[in-house]
């Protein structure tokens, strides 16, 4: 304490010739050119519902063609409005049609690239030992004075919630169960609501019923499909991409019987292989 | 423009401020005067919220409400229903939020108090509680003023932690940053844009009347 002073001179003089040396290295950082990216280096945007599907996806195809994926996960609106503002994806795997013909109107798209690959199905996911008796009753379980909260996707841009309130108003119960509803902003965060133990119950996609996390704490029903309008998903090459004919190459592997089995492994209806494919 | 979100959000903010204010002054009238060593500690959690990313805020109160911790379910006990998804979360969540733009400017103003005159009060007899309604509270009228106005700005702007427990319900937790998303989701952008500038001018008119009645108030400091 009592050479308080000598000491405290030293460190002020340090800094002081440290801090034009941090800020050229900061400097240094923003000015450098971003390392250019490796070609053979595949970006893929898709819907939250695909998670699981695309990596388990993802992984075959590294194995296969030794090519790099990124995946970045979002809501189709989100990746859509990223892709019409210049987002360096190479491929965008919706979770509906709309979006990528919205994309194909604007002309930021591969033309003829638009393919249909996979359909989505609606679960009812309540958390475990909730006693609700869907395969008796399918949603009319939903009323269960125990439900005081159902979580669906925001139906004013996810694909899942419009279904969910389809499927609600199919057995004549939407307005009945209104006012117990909560929105999750996609399908993920709707399945967190019951994971987290706030909602007893949310109308969500079949595809993440496979993560360990969402089994181990819930069960799940498939709603019929006949009650709601199929959850069709699209796919499209982005216009912008550098990287066409691995994208290209990736779309093959997705539509191969290989390919198509994953989707269905991880709850997706896959439709018949389009003609000249 | 959805004049149900602007009213909810003024409403939630009108709330969140007052009640920072609250609990906010013995926090910080703590946080000035006391001489425990461990004080920083409750300095650093006070400061928290600002640190840490509102997504991770609002992931732990989601976990604090639900029915698998014992806290969520003793309020389930309660009340009969999670706190989540209620208007009632959402202000808890924006108390914790704020937090921090409360207690920052009350400690800065109760420390450029001087101390003389909080000794002569208590010279002169006054007690603790007396000397800090009648001395320390009227000399911090700039730094109160400061404390309302960004607990209120910082609430109404407020976005991670209401998506994350809100469950955007119409007219109970939809708020108006929470509509601006939706509305941009849904690629409305003429309606998100209209949105966004009523939130900008609400935010911009708040700030800009207490700086002005601040720039009144500094003058009148008897020290300065």
């Amino acid at each position: 304490m009592k050479k308080g002073r000598e000491i405290h001179g030293r460190p002020r003089r340090l800094r002081l010739t440290a801090l034009p040396a941090a800020l050229a290295a900061v400097l240094l950082l923003v000015l450098l050119p971003a390392p250019a990216r490796a070609s053979g280096q595949l970006t893929i945007a898709a819907a939250a519902d695909l998670q699981y599907a695309m990596h388990a996806l993802i992984v075959k195809f590294e194995r296969q063609t030794g090519a790099h994926v990124r995946l970045v996960l979002g809501s189709s609106g989100n990746i859509t409005t990223q892709i019409e503002h210049g987002a360096p994806y190479d491929l965008f795997f919706s979770a509906d049609v709309e979006h990528p013909e919205i994309l194909k109107r604007e002309k930021l798209i591969v033309p003829g690239s638009l393919r249909r690959y996979a359909v989505g199905r609606l679960v009812v996911y309540v958390p475990k030992g909730s006693k609700l008796d869907f395969a008796r009753e399918g949603l009319a379980a939903l009323t269960d004075p125990s439900v005081q909260k159902i979580a669906i996707a925001n139906p004013r841009f996810a694909p899942y919630g419009r279904a969910a309130v389809a499927a609600l108003r199919h057995v004549g119960l939407y307005e009945r169960l209104r006012p117990l509803i909560v929105l999750g902003e996609d399908v993920s965060q709707t399945t967190q609501f019951v994971v987290s133990g706030n909602a007893q119950a949310a109308l969500t996609a079949l595809s993440l019923m496979f993560a360990p996390g969402t089994r181990s704490r819930g069960n799940y029903w498939i709603v019929p499909a006949a009650d709601y309008p199929p959850i069709e998903q699209a796919v499209v090459i982005v216009g912008r991409s550098t990287e066409k004919p691995l994208a290209q190459a990736f779309l093959h592997f997705a539509a191969s019987s290989e390919g198509r089995s994953i989707f269905r492994d991880y709850g997706f209806t896959v439709p018949a292989p389009e003609k000249g494919q | 423009m959805n004049w149900q979100a602007l009213a909810l959000t003024l409403r939630l903010s009108l709330i969140t401020a007052g009640s920072l204010l609250v609990i906010g002054l013995p926090l910080a009238y703590w946080v000035a005067f006391s001489r425990r060593r461990w004080k920083f500690l409750l300095q650093t959690a006070t400061s928290m919220p600002l640190v840490m990313p509102p997504t991770v805020l609002g992931f732990y109160i989601l976990i604090a409400f639900g029915s698998s911790s014992p806290l969520g379910r003793l309020y389930q006990r309660w009340t009969g229903h999670t706190l989540a998804f209620t208007f009632t979360g959402l202000v808890v969540g924006s108390i914790l939020y704020s937090l921090p733009f409360a207690v920052q400017p009350l400690v800065n103003a109760f420390v450029s108090i001087d101390p003389r005159l909080i000794d002569a009060s208590r010279v002169l007899g006054a007690s603790r509680l007396r000397t800090f309604f009648r001395v320390i509270l009227p000399l911090s009228a700039s730094g109160i003023a400061t404390t309302i106005a960004l607990t209120f700005a910082h609430t109404f702007g407020e976005f991670g932690v209401v998506l994350m427990v809100g469950g955007d319900i119409p007219g109970v937790t939809r708020t108006i940053s929470i509509d601006v998303f939706d509305l941009v989701e849904a690629g409305r952008y003429g309606q998100a844009n209209i949105t966004s500038l009523v939130l900008l001018a609400v935010s911009f008119t708040v700030l800009a009347l207490v700086y002005w009645w601040n720039r009144r108030a500094w003058p009148r400091t008897p020290w300065a």
